[in-house]
């Protein structure tokens, strides 16, 4: 289970070492102060997967036909209607221009990059290593900047529509005179219950599931350290390791559809007036 | 765990991927899609169409039957009458015929016994003066007596 040698040279593999390693990010600095950092291996690993998967969808669609679909589309057409069936349950517009697509976009990249979770730790870090990255994190869903960029990111269209909807006096007035009503008494309150929904949406969209695939990360590794005890441990942690890689499968689905549909709903509630 | 530049990096990859598919991923599915649904509606109208038509088709056809079944047993009901009607007729005129035929009988019957009649007469007036000249053949005259006798023969 050892992982890499020049660490272990350096320090003795002790558990903390061995989290504290597989938890850091292969940084690069772009200039002064601690914000401009990139995470390289999340980058890097997110926009692989997103040209991967989008790529493969895009390739899929262009040679899509109306007549009977080979298997390859019927899988895409799969999801897509997966997809359009629950946008079509919340969002009563014309989905197809932008919200639709944005779920789909949503799904399959977290999903994707979720699915990096099934990487064996260890054996995806030693391949790294001898790639010469010395660290590599290898599910960017678990690194907060990805979850949360996604988050803002929907955010900042949630508002956009908002506004589009109902003009930029509509939101306002809605900022003041939602949910209490529009007696300028109940004021401060309609807006201090809007600022903090418009905090916790992000937040909660974000470290819901940041937190998931982190834990699962975590877990993982912990099992990796109780492999290294002996041979019980080994044994242990391969039977407890198999068991939660395949409840896993179901998190990695299950929080990847989660963060689509939060996209949908907050992006359908944009568009509603109070 | 810490926000770094990373988060504007990801969010521009992340408004790239949802450009790319608004634009070049979802049109093509939706429109493979919503085409292969309008041919399944069409095909399913179609066949509705086709059942529809059937039905009329088979009501036409039972119509039509039905038209010429009875039209038949007009034509047979037509057909007995004529046979019937021809058959009395046929014997009216056979009545007719045989009345015909009976008097023209008669009327021969009748010509004959007057032709008897007259053939009988002028014996019986030849025999009687036959007789009268046996029986007178000394006392009288024939000449004398026969303008009575030919009165006589008249008369019988």
């Amino acid at each position: 289970m050892t992982t890499e040698h020049a660490q272990q040279a350096e320090h003795a593999l002790t558990p903390s070492n061995y989290i504290a390693h597989h938890l850091s990010f292969n940084t690069k600095s772009i200039g002064e102060g601690g914000f401009w950092t990139l995470h390289v291996d999340t980058l890097a690993m997110s926009v692989i997967l997103g040209l991967v998967v989008m790529g493969l969808v895009w390739w899929v669609a262009r040679g899509a036909t109306a007549g009977v679909p080979t298997k390859r589309q019927a899988f895409v057409e799969l999801v897509f209607g997966f997809v359009d069936d629950q946008v079509k349950n919340i969002f009563h517009g014309d989905r197809h221009s932008f919200i639709a697509p944005t779920a789909l976009t949503v799904f399959l990249w977290v999903f994707a990059m979720n699915a990096m979770d099934f990487l064996p730790v260890d054996i995806f870090a030693k391949f790294m290593h001898s790639l010469g990255f010395d660290t590599w994190r290898a599910v960017p869903t678990s690194d907060i900047n990805t979850t949360f960029a996604l988050a803002l990111a929907i955010w900042f269209l949630m508002i956009f529509f908002s506004i589009k909807a109902k003009g930029l006096g509509g939101w306002i007035h809605e900022l003041f005179c939602s949910p209490f009503g529009s007696k300028i008494w109940v004021w401060p309150a309609n807006f201090l219950f809007n600022m903090i929904e418009y905090v916790s949406k992000p937040l909660s969209h974000s470290l819901r599931l940041f937190g998931n695939m982190y834990a699962g990360e975590v877990i993982f590794l912990l099992l990796g350290l109780w492999a290294a005890t002996g041979l019980t441990g080994t044994v242990a942690a391969a039977i407890l390791g198999a068991g939660w890689s395949i409840f896993h499968i179901l998190i990695v689905a299950l929080q990847a559809f989660i963060f689509m549909m939060l996209t949908v709903v907050y992006l359908a509630m944009a568009h509603e007036s109070h | 765990m810490n926000i770094n530049f990373t988060l504007i990096a990801q969010a521009i990859a992340f408004a790239v991927l949802i450009w790319f598919t608004v634009k070049f991923v979802w049109p093509p599915l939706l429109k493979a899609i919503e085409t292969r649904q309008k041919d399944i509606a069409d095909g399913l109208a179609a066949a509705q169409e086709g059942r529809s038509a059937l039905e009329v088709a088979a009501k036409k056809s039972e119509a039509a039957l039905n038209e010429a079944k009875q039209k038949a047993s007009e034509i047979i009901g037509q057909a007995e009458k004529r046979a019937t009607q021809i058959i009395e007729e046929a014997k009216s005129n056979a009545k007719v015929e045989g009345d015909r035929i009976i008097a023209g009988a008669k009327a021969e019957i009748d010509q004959e016994v007057n032709r008897a009649k007259e053939g009988l007469r002028a014996q019986v007036s030849s025999l009687a003066v036959a007789g009268a000249e046996k029986i007178l053949r000394k006392e009288i005259d024939a000449k004398a007596h026969s303008d009575m006798l030919s009165k006589l023969a008249a008369e019988l």
